[in-house]
């Protein structure tokens, strides 16, 4: 009978291939983790220092990364400018998945015409590319730390919303939603302790997607010199600082592209990893 | 009689959290030419992983471990997959389950009929098509020319069941294996369906596989009977004997739960003049935008008339779309009624959720069909029942737990329970919580939609005899809504039953199945297969009844809904004039034209003048 | 073509109005309702009190925002998108030269890979759990999430710079003839194809798997037919509305990448001009260009939309 044949899928834990792409994932995504938070310390230079005549410098014992287009330390700035766009990333994706959440779960039990109006709003504001979007805001506000977070937010916040209320909206119909409304529970009952604890899985894994566009997003802004602003620096700057030795492949350009890079797939790789695993696949 | 299949030592593994399990465990038989066996067993005995190997094919996760299967003297399991290909659609055939889903939704019945006869270079397309043609019209589909130019969705469910039929005979197989394929038919389409591919069968000699875990399904069209459970044969036999001399004790219970709930019993009665708990009148409710009248859109329930003393239990009995599960949403405040008044304990129930007191919440409790989502799956036993008793009467920390286990014992459920989350139980386990979780806001009445629909006969009846046990020592009353007549035998004393929104008989559970009866009601009863052989051709008449013809009619949506089926209806009344309402001498209320004795059967009942009284019942007790 | 299909057609169309009209508030107001105002802007710090008023009074910036947004979008509908005002030249003349440049990137950049991702999708889900089915889906899952200046780097460096094949900056005008095309376009066209391809591989595979997993696949494997006849004549036709909308979701996202593109080869489109708008805060011109930018991304939703409708017939025989 085919119910037989779902079961040994639910208890997980098939036997399967390990990739070796998929702890790759992990490791990555810890190594930036720890980067973020003891970076700054392991630098061997001061951030703005020029401890260097030669600019665009190869990778060397004394400088690993080579040094950037003032003949900066490129390792010191690579492990500062780190923080900057693992923290700021971080921080928004959790806001943006907080946010769209609540604001899902908060549409999928209210009355027909605020729900409707709710979802056209989040439809509008989907319709606008990120990037177009924190274009316009930075043209409109300016640039600044806390203003890019709030633009990530705007930005992704409606992403996180919609998959957050495709989900909210299957489980309003769920019957054990109909029996606690039949209790007479209150709106707010049914919201946080039926639906949010089923939604909970996938709205992590977003998190994480929500985190690479993220990523993606503010450093693509920090390279349109758009972003954070010097003498600040997150990787995306430091690309844009270094483009000037696009023609000779120099390491200063190089290296925090495949940062980013590294990064972002890293935490793809892992997103995948466990939503496949909590699939049984 | 030739030989044509035989199974040896077949196992079929699943990939599970240990390595693998056995879901087919040394399976063995045989099956001669011509002959028609039956796979039968509850849900997780391996019967559709059986069916399913004998086309060398195992779902995904599955695999066939080993044996053989001899399929007119080839071992199908030796096969490679090209040939494999070859066999499959060609030498053998199967139908499944739900046709709805079978079919490619976005290409025409026709193509998708002799795609694989095509393919398999049976003949060319013109013969091919001629041949589905011919087929239609076998299998007594309606305009059998043209019905092939149509899209899935066009054509109703048990006529797509047909249309898998002649997709599976149109190569002439050695071996056509149906995979329960009445089960997702209403049981009025189920018998038109059973009648056509018994006859198709029969005069093709086919042979055929027949999977399904309706005793009374089988018994009319099979010649064997394998029984199995966790994935073993339990007793192999020729049905005749499976009925009346079943050796194994499994199979004894499968039949004991498959026959009918001995009589209605009698209940004791309240006064009538009690009060009643849940009165209807006149209800309309219905999906969608209301118009100028502020009347829905899509009208689901027309006109409802409903009381229900203390204590009572009263089943709502109807096919899929009749509405009936609509009532209990109004009832349970889910669903805003359009028109009428619903009232309860003498006092108005407000259409809306918000409006309800309290009391009215705790009064009235709704248990669904399905415990899987019904329960939320992330909350254990514990909380499950503990929030009511928080919410109801504000029970918390050991009085709460205190209360909970009591609940469990009511159920029959052992206290070990209490921590588990709702996916590391039972079918039947669950539906035991879905039911303490409305026992524990002490209510009067109980809505029951469908509650033993999902289960195994074996489980349902189990449920059953809980609710009956539940009722007589706490005094509840039940809405008990089912499509399935012998549980509402078995429960209710009165019944309503419902065809498209319309309630066209209400009255005590025991005249409803006795004639006369609203033709619907008639036809609705007669069409239950009972368990026993020859059942069937005793009823021909059920499946292709020759409608008295009728004049052109314009229907205002206030004639009778039944008209379009209605064998007994009268041309220039029943397509001119809305029907009233009619008292019988029975005591039921009819919405029909017809007097009484144009509502007695059509042609004289066959030697059994009550339909559901098995002759069976006494064999074994 | 039934009236039900048009009516269904017709709601989606005006669902996609209003949503535009609702961008361009959200828009407007990120853009107009902002502390320092234009006004101040032109005229720089150093401007006298009265002189930023009298041109606020002469730019209608005193005016309520209703009325100023009623004014800047009654311009949008008549074609009058406003002056620039680092550019002095109206918003339509800057727009018209290089709004071509743009669709043409983004045109070679659809024709190269759309055909490219469906035929990874498709053959990935045609072979699932396969080998290559595996290292498609790990190689797409890298690829989606890699930023485009890394790969417009690593494509320069090296094909620019170390093979000499094509030059590291596109001017669109240079082209004259097929090879001074290719060599124009390749760069860019590789960098927005490399992460829009593994998207748009990843959502047709899914979409095609998803098809494969239903009853009808099932029952088409059970009456013998072979693997890719079942990929290709049964499942496809159903996920053609799923498809449609992941290359529309896809060709989308190539709006946000070609800010990055064009920026990094110095090619002369609409993005660009925008980055420069943002820099200079010449609000009149990113006003502008991000209504065009959102106007395409609704266009081929809606196109994503109605080919879904048009390919289910039980919409379409009703």
């Amino acid at each position: 009978m085919s119910t037989s044949v779902s079961n040994p899928s639910r208890t997980s834990a098939l036997p399967r291939i390990t990739s070796p792409w998929r702890s790759v994932g992990a490791v990555v995504c810890l190594f930036w983790l720890v980067m973020a938070v003891i970076g700054p310390w392991l630098a061997p230079h001061d951030v703005g220092q020029v401890v260097s005549d030669d600019i665009f410098g190869p990778l060397s014992a004394q400088y690993p990364l080579g040094t950037d287009y003032m003949g900066r330390d490129m390792l010191s700035r690579m492990l500062v400018a780190a923080r900057y766009t693992v923290g700021l990333a971080l921080v928004a994706a959790l806001l943006s998945s907080m946010i769209g959440t609540f604001i899902a779960l908060a549409a999928a039990v209210s009355p027909r015409w605020l729900e409707d109006g709710i979802c056209r709003l989040m439809d509008a504001l989907i319709a606008i590319p990120s990037k177009m979007l924190a274009l316009v805001i930075v043209a409109g506000f300016g640039s600044s730390v806390p203003l890019l977070i709030i633009t990530a937010i705007i930005g992704y916040a409606p992403g996180a919303f919609r998959i957050a209320y495709s989900l909210a909206a299957s489980l309003y119909t769920m019957e054990y939603v109909q029996v606690a409304q039949t209790r007479g529970e209150s709106r707010l009952y049914i919201a946080l302790r039926e639906m949010l604890p089923n939604m909970l899985n996938p709205v992590l894994a977003d998190l994480g997607l929500r985190f690479v566009f993220i990523v993606l997003l503010l450093s693509g802004l920090s390279f349109l010199g758009l972003g954070v602003q010097p003498p600040d620096a997150d990787l995306g700057s430091l690309v844009r600082e270094n483009i000037g030795g696009l023609s000779q492949g120099a390491a200063a350009l190089i290296a925090p592209a495949l940062a980013i890079g590294t990064l972002t797939v890293g935490v793809n790789l892992l997103i995948d990893r466990i939503s496949s695993h909590r699939n049984g696949r | 009689m030739t030989e044509l299949l035989h199974v040896k030592n077949l196992r079929v593994n699943a990939r599970g959290g240990a390595g693998e399990i056995e879901i087919v465990r040394n399976v063995s038989f045989s099956l001669g030419k011509g002959e028609v066996l039956a796979l039968i067993g509850e849900s997780g005995s391996g019967k559709t992983t059986i069916a399913l190997s004998l086309l060398g094919y195992a779902r995904h996760g599955c695999r066939i471990a080993g044996g053989e299967i001899w399929v007119d003297g080839t071992d199908v399991l030796s096969l490679d997959d090209k040939t494999l290909q070859q066999w499959r659609g060609h030498r053998i055939a199967y139908i499944a389950q739900s046709a709805a889903a079978a079919f490619n939704p976005s290409k025409r019945l026709l193509d998708q009929v002799i795609e694989s006869a095509l393919l398999h270079g049976v003949g060319s397309r013109a013969e091919l098509e001629r041949k589905a043609v011919e087929l239609f019209r076998d299998l007594a589909l309606p305009n059998p020319e043209t019905i092939g130019q149509r899209y899935p969705h066009q054509v109703s469910g048990g006529q797509l069941q047909r249309l898998m039929a002649a997709m599976a005979l149109i190569a002439d197989p050695l071996l056509v294996i149906l995979d329960e394929p009445t089960t997702a038919l209403d049981v009025t389409t189920q018998v038109e369906v059973l009648q056509t591919f018994r006859d198709a069968v029969k005069r093709r000699n086919a042979t055929a596989v027949y999977v399904s875990h309706d005793l009374a399904v089988v018994a009319q069209m099979a010649d064997h009977i394998v029984v199995l459970n966790g994935g073993e044969i339990r007793e192999h036999n020729r049905t005749e004997r499976i009925l009346h001399h079943a050796d194994d004790a499994y199979t004894r219970s499968l039949l004991g739960a498959a026959r009918p709930h001995g009589k209605p019993k009698a209940v004791t009665r309240l006064p009538a003049e009690a009060e009643p708990l849940l009165s209807i009148k006149g209800l309309i409710a219905g999906y969608g935008k209301p118009d100028s009248l502020g009347l829905p859109a899509s009208r689901i329930l027309e006109d409802i008339e409903l009381e229900l003393r203390p204590g009572q239990a009263i089943g709502i009995i109807g096919e899929s779309g009749s509405g009936k599960s609509t009532l209990a949403r109004v009832v349970a405040g889910l669903l805003p009624a359009a028109r009428g008044k619903v009232r309860f304990r003498g006092e108005e129930l407000p259409g809306q959720l918000s409006q309800r007191s309290a009391e009215q919440f705790r009064r009235i409790q709704l248990v669904f069909q399905n415990a899987d989502t019904a329960l939320n799956p992330m909350h254990t036993v514990g909380t499950l029942l503990g929030r009511p008793l928080k919410a109801y009467f504000g029970l918390t920390g050991k009085a709460q737990r205190q209360r909970v286990l009591e609940l469990l014992d009511q159920v029959r459920l052992p206290h070990t329970l209490i921590d588990r989350k709702p996916g590391a139980l039972s079918g039947g386990q669950k539906q035991r919580v879905n039911l303490a979780r409305a026992l524990a806001a002490k209510p009067d009445l109980i809505l029951c939609d469908e509650v033993t629909s999902a289960l195994d006969t074996v489980v349902g009846a189990a449920i059953l005899d809980l609710l009956a046990e539940l009722r007589r020592e706490l005094g509840l009353a039940y809405l008990f809504i089912s499509h399935d007549i012998s549980s509402v035998r078995a429960l209710c004393d009165d019944v309503v039953v419902m065809y498209q929104g319309h309630q066209v008989q209400t009255g005590s559970t025991s005249a409803l199945l006795e004639p006369p009866a609203h033709p619907y009601t008639d036809l609705l009863v007669r069409s239950v297969p009972e368990l026993r052989q020859g059942w069937l051709e005793e009823n021909r008449d059920l499946a292709r009844l020759e409608l008295p013809a009728l004049d052109d009619y314009q229907d205002n949506g206030e004639l009778c809904t039944f008209l379009d089926r209605c064998p007994k209806r009268i041309n220039g009344l029943c397509n001119s004039t809305a029907p009233g309402r009619k008292t019988l001498s029975s005591g039921s209320v009819t919405l029909c034209h017809l007097d009484e004795e144009a509502m007695l059967p059509l042609l004289p009942v066959l030697a059994q003048p009550s339909a559901q009284e098995p002759r069976l019942y006494k064999v074994n007790g | 073509m039934s009236t039900h299909i048009l009516w269904l057609i017709g709601r989606r169309l005006a669902a996609a109005v209003l949503t535009l009209l609702i961008v361009s508030v959200v828009i407007f107001a990120i853009t107009a309702i902002l502390p320092g105002d234009s006004a101040q802007q032109i005229l720089g710090q150093f401007a006298t009190p009265e002189q930023i008023e009298a041109l606020r009074q002469q730019l209608g910036l005193n005016q309520p925002a209703i009325v100023r947004y009623l004014d800047w979008f009654g311009g949008l509908l008549s074609g009058n998108l406003g002056e620039s005002m680092t550019n002095n030249m109206p918003v339509t003349e800057l727009l018209q030269g290089r709004l071509g440049n743009t669709l043409m990137l983004a045109l070679v950049t659809s024709v190269v890979s759309v055909p490219v991702a469906l035929l990874l999708g498709i053959t990935a889900a045609i072979y699932r759990g396969g080998r290559l089915d595996k290292c498609l889906s790990t190689l797409t899952l890298a690829l989606v999430a890699v930023p485009e200046f890394l790969v417009a780097t690593l494509a320069v460096l090296i094909f620019a710079v170390k093979l000499r094949w094509f030059s590291a900056l596109s001017y669109a005008s240079d082209v004259t003839s097929p090879l001074a095309f290719i060599r124009t376009y390749t760069l860019p066209v590789m960098t927005l194809c490399f992460v829009i391809v593994a998207q748009m591989a990843r959502m047709t595979r899914a979409a095609v798997v998803d098809q494969l997993d239903s009853s009808y696949a099932e029952m088409a494997r059970l009456k013998g037919l072979g693997n890719l006849r079942i990929a290709l004549v049964h499942a496809l036709p159903n996920a053609v509305g799923p498809i449609a909308n992941a290359i529309a979701l896809s060709l989308s996202y190539l709006f946000g990448g070609v800010v990055i593109v064009e920026t990094i080869f110095n090619y002369p489109g609409i993005a660009s001009l925008m980055v420069d708008a943002v820099t200079n805060r010449d609000i009149a011109l990113v006003q502008a260009c991000t209504m065009l930018f959102c106007s395409g991304y609704l266009l081929l939703v809606l196109i994503a939309d109605v080919s879904a409708i048009l390919s289910n017939p039980r919409l379409r025989t009703r």
